[in-house]
Parts: C-alpha cells; sequence; structure tokens
C-alpha cells in the first residue's frame, strides 16, 4: 500500500496534467465532431457521421490529404539522399568538423515560424534575393512569385522544408555512423575497397535502422505540417498548399464550424496512427525483432 | 511540426556492438570534401545570414541589389526593434510561458518517470503506455477543444498558464521517455544503500535522484524551453494583444510592415537569437542525448 501510495504522488501531477490538457482534448474533438456546432449554445444538434462525409467529400480537404502525402513522399525523397550525403561528407576527417555539425543543425533550431517569415522576403516575387540571385545566373523566374503560382508554392514549401529539416536527419544518421564498426571499414580498405565502395557496401547498410526512426519521424511530422505553410501562404494560392492541419485551423478559428474542423482532426489522427502502424508493423519491425534476438 | 520532430522514439534499433568507433574517419580532407562542406554551409546559413544582414541594410537597399552587402552598415532597423516596447513585452511574455513550460515539464517529468523506472508495481507498463501513444498526439488534433477548454472552462484564455500548462502537457511524454531508461540506469547499489542508510524511497528521490538526474534533466528541460520558445498554433489561439509572444510578433510584424522588409528581418533576427544562444550553449549535450535516444 505504501508503494502505492507513493507511485500515486510521484505520477499524479503529470498523469493529471497529461490527462487535462492531452487525453481530454482529444476525446472532445471526437465528440465534437458528432455534431453540428459552430461554437456557442449547448452540444444539441446531433449528425453522427455527417460531418465525416463533408470532410471526406469536401475538394479543399482531399486537395489537403493529397498535399499531406506530397510532403510525405517528398521530404523523403530529398531530404534521404541529401542528409546521407551530407552526413557521409561531415564525417570525413575535415578541419572544422564540431563547428560544419552545429551550422547545418540551425535551420532545425529556429522556429518554424521565424524560418517562414525570412524565406517569405527571400522569395518576393520582384525585390527578394532568391529571384535576384536565379536571374543573375540566367535562370528565369516566374512573375508571380515562387509562392504565388499554385502550380509551383507546394514545391516552394517543400524546398523550405527541406531546408529547415535537413540537419535533423544530417545529425541522426551522424550519430548512426558512429555505431558502423570501425575494424569492418578497415578490413575492407585493405581488400582495396575505394571509399565509396565502403560507403555503399558497408557504412550506408548499417545505418538502416537509424534511417528507419528518421523515416517514421519525417512522416508523422510531414502529416501534422502547419506553421511553415501557414506563414507562407496560409493555404494559398487557390488552396494548393492546405494541408490537413492549416484545414482543420481553418476551419475552427475563421469558419467557426467546430464539428467540421473536429472531424477533420479525427481523420488527421487516424492516417498519422494508421501510418504509423503500418510503418511499425511492416518496417520498424525488423528493428525490434532484431534486438530481441 | 515544431513540436513533435525531436521525438526520437525507441523502437531501439539493433546494431552490432561497435569495438572501435571512431567519428572520424575516411580519405582526408581533399578539396572537393571543403567545397562540398562550403556549399553546405552557404545553403544552410544562406538565409539566416541573410536575415542577419538585411537588418543592417534600408529598404532602399534591398530594392536595389536583394542579394547584396549592407553599404553603409544602418543600425537604425536594430535600434527601432530593441527600443520598441512590444518587441520586449513580447520577449517576456515568451521567457515566462517557456520558463514555466519547462518548469513544469521538468519536475513533473522526473517525477513521472522515477517510479516508471524504479518501483515494482502492477500496471506499470501500463502507466508508461499511457505517456507513449501520448507521442503519436499531435497538438493540432487536440487544438480547437483545447481552445475551448483554456479560454471557456478553464478561464485561461490570454494568460501565461494558459499556454504553458497545455505545452507542458504536450511535452510530457518525450521527457518521460527520455528520462525513464536514465533513472533506470541508476545502480541498485546506490538504492539499496541509501534504504540500508534509512532514507524512505521518497527521501531517495530527492538526494539522489534528483541530483544525479541533472545532465538528462537539462537536455529535456532545454527541448521543453526551445519548443515552447518556438511555438506557433497554441499561442495563436489563445494569446492577444500585450500577451503575444516572440512569434506570433514575428508573424504579425511581417504582415503589418510587409513593405518594411528590412524592419522585418531585425525583427526577425533579433527573435531568433535566444533559442538559438540557448541551444548551441547546450547544443552537445543535446545531441549526444538525442543520439542515446536514436541508438536505444
Amino acid at each position: 500500500m505504501r508503494t502505492a501510495a507513493e507511485v500515486l504522488f510521484f505520477v499524479s501531477p503529470a498523469l493529471a496534467l497529461f490527462l487535462l490538457f492531452v487525453v481530454w482534448p482529444i476525446v472532445k474533438a471526437a465528440q465534437f465532431s458528432l455534431y453540428r456546432w459552430r461554437g456557442f449554445g449547448p452540444l444539441s444538434d446531433f449528425v453522427g457521421l455527417q460531418n465525416y462525409s463533408t470532410v471526406l467529400h469536401d475538394e479543399v480537404f482531399r486537395g489537403a490529404f493529397s498535399h499531406n502525402l506530397f510532403i510525405v513522399v517528398g521530404s523523403i525523397v530529398l531530404q534521404l539522399p541529401l542528409g546521407l550525403a551530407v552526413a557521409l561528407l561531415l564525417n570525413r576527417r575535415i578541419r572544422g568538423q564540431g563547428l560544419l555539425r552545429t551550422i547545418v543543425f540551425v535551420p532545425y533550431v529556429l522556429a518554424e515560424v521565424i524560418a517562414a517569415v525570412v524565406w517569405l522576403q527571400l522569395l518576393q516575387p520582384e525585390y527578394g534575393a532568391v529571384d535576384s540571385l536565379l536571374s543573375g545566373v540566367g535562370v528565369p523566374v516566374p512573375d508571380q512569385g515562387w509562392l504565388g503560382s499554385p502550380d509551383r508554392a507546394l514545391w516552394t514549401v517543400l524546398i523550405v522544408l527541406t531546408w529547415k529539416y535537413l540537419g535533423l536527419a544530417v545529425l541522426l544518421f551522424l550519430a548512426g555512423l558512429q555505431g558502423v564498426p570501425q575494424d569492418v571499414v578497415e578490413a575492407a580498405e585493405i581488400d582495396g575497397a575505394s571509399w565509396w565502395q565502403v560507403q555503399r557496401w558497408i557504412t550506408v547498410p548499417l545505418l538502416g535502422p537509424t534511417v528507419r526512426i528518421w523515416v517514421f519521424l519525417s512522416m508523422i511530422g510531414s502529416l501534422q505540417c502547419f506553421d511553415m505553410v501557414w506563414v507562407l501562404t496560409g493555404g494559398g494560392p487557390a488552396n494548393s498548399t492546405t494541408t490537413m492541419a492549416t484545414f482543420l485551423v481553418n476551419e475552427g478559428t475563421k469558419r467557426h464550424n467546430y464539428g467540421i474542423a473536429a472531424a477533420a482532426s479525427v481523420i488527421l489522427f487516424v492516417v498519422a496512427l494508421f501510418f504509423a502502424l503500418a510503418y511499425q508493423l511492416l518496417v520498424l519491425r525488423r528493428d525490434t525483432k532484431g534486438a530481441a534476438r | 511540426m515544431t513540436d513533435t520532430l525531436p521525438d526520437v522514439t525507441p523502437p531501439a534499433p539493433a546494431r552490432p556492438a561497435p569495438r572501435r568507433t571512431t567519428s572520424v574517419r575516411g580519405g582526408g580532407g581533399s578539396p572537393l570534401v571543403y567545397l562540398g562542406a562550403l556549399v553546405v554551409v552557404a545553403l544552410t546559413l544562406g538565409p539566416v545570414v541573410y536575415g542577419v544582414l538585411g537588418g543592417f541594410r534600408s529598404n532602399a537597399q534591398l530594392a536595389d541589389s536583394p542579394a547584396g552587402l549592407p553599404d553603409p552598415w544602418l543600425l537604425d532597423n536594430y535600434r527601432r526593434v530593441l527600443t520598441s516596447p512590444t518587441f520586449w513585452r513580447y520577449a517576456l511574455n515568451s521567457t515566462v510561458v517557456a520558463g514555466l513550460t519547462t518548469l513544469l515539464v521538468v519536475v513533473f517529468g522526473l517525477m513521472a518517470a522515477y517510479p516508471l523506472a524504479r518501483y515494482r508495481f502492477p500496471g506499470r507498463e501500463a502507466l508508461y503506455s499511457v505517456f507513449l501513444v501520448g507521442l503519436l498526439f499531435p497538438a493540432t488534433v487536440a487544438i480547437i477543444p483545447l481552445f475551448i477548454l483554456v479560454s471557456r472552462d478553464l478561464q485561461l484564455g490570454n494568460t501565461w498558464w494558459g499556454v504553458a500548462l497545455p505545452q507542458a502537457a504536450f511535452g510530457l511524454p518525450m521527457t518521460v521517455v527520455i528520462l525513464r531508461p536514465f533513472l533506470v540506469a541508476i545502480p541498485d547499489e546506490l538504492e539499496e544503500a541509501a534504504l540500508m542508510d534509512g532514507a524512505s524511497r521518497i527521501g531517495f528521490f530527492f538526494r539522489v535522484v534528483v541530483p544525479l538526474s541533472a545532465p538528462a534533466t537539462i537536455t529535456v528541460g532545454v527541448l521543453a524551453f526551445v519548443a515552447s520558445w518556438n511555438a506557433y498554433l497554441l499561442p495563436l489561439l489563445l494569446l492577444q494583444g500585450d500577451m503575444k509572444t516572440l512569434p506570433l510578433g514575428v508573424a504579425d510584424y511581417s504582415t503589418q510592415y510587409s513593405s518594411d522588409t528590412a524592419g522585418v528581418l531585425a525583427f526577425t533576427t533579433l527573435a531568433m537569437v535566444p533559442a538559438l544562444v540557448f541551444f548551441l550553449a547546450v547544443q552537445r549535450r543535446i545531441v549526444s542525448g538525442l543520439q542515446g535516444a536514436v541508438k536505444g
């Protein structure tokens, strides 16, 4: 009994905070999603799954979902090879290595909002440094700016996100590289393997577990993407960069469609959970199995 | 994305135990390697340096040559921001909110991690999974009910606590996940000795565990501080007017004075300084903490 009291003493503050501010709101979100509710008066207009049907048939939300998928895939496709390349580069004997590793991590430390505001200035259509540099080397720049045209805006957001989060990938990969057994590498070198062959056949394959965890983190992050989009484009132009998160915040705070917003948030959660579980089952399982062996 | 990305969760990756490892290897610094490193640095720091330098320029300079250097260097923009009471008000709000968040996360997180690490009781793993699953809940999902809860039910809208409490709650899962293995690693002999000397387990917590866990506590503390300092969505919904934090201030400033690029850049630069300095000061510790979490 004494143990029980002590456990309670230690755990209850955290548990109370967690239940009140994390679990309760999520339960409420599930509840709100079943009502038509605009934020005032009692929660009385029960509509069942109608909000879900509305959201799932909404062109804007469907677009948002596909944009999230684009960001999930795009982030992996861009950041994985780039992150590996930079990590392998910074893993070599090189002067100022520590400083370089710190520098690579700087964008990740910045608030997304702050990064977004700086990029907004950089990307200004006429007076921005990006256009000026690009046209300086003869690359044609779009008149309406990189964020101003529906065709390009999402790509631009993806590039900025890549800039922001590459440092995390590099850092994790560098951490993984520390675990590559040096004697294997040396043995290969003695057998006459080139640097490139060593990376290709030894280092990178041994990085597998780290890469798989990074992919997981990146996926979940991409599905929840909000701040950057909200500041860079607000979801525009013409909803071409809306994400599930900006959709639901927009519905909730600007249009006060709380039921719709809640349904969208539950869908976002289910999608994230699905990705997490599927990835866990299909990919990460190998790692945990290996650990148990 | 800001809050969730550093959640480096276990499943621990399996890896053959390294017998000998060095961080430095490879064929040494050929010019090509340095060239590559230079390109990486330029691309990484370019936008940040542009922001810092842009603050020293005038709008006319920026329009004339968008990618140029300040000529002459002007202190005006920075002076204007640093003498503006709004900036300091926002900075104060950010500091207090992040401070409260960190305090709550560290104290409650360490307390919760202790029995989860060192007590045997039925339901321990179930309790731990409650926090573990919390890693999967993005704040975005809960944002609308959270807004209603804080502002309507608790009457904490537009207050420091109104932001700090939920932020701490969302920071707890990661804290517990990072701290638990650390507390497990404290040797049993230490605990037995303390109990033999007549300390209770609560006494052991305060006298031995708290001081011993300082390094891990600093790691989670800094992560919580920076996450709170950088947070946007929750403050956006909950804070208005004088209560805004710096990220809100930056976003506002950039929409309100969109033509004053130099001013926006000065404001933004000054807003990024504290988190950057704070993080870089303890960077080594954070990095090894993250690496530990990834290595399992």
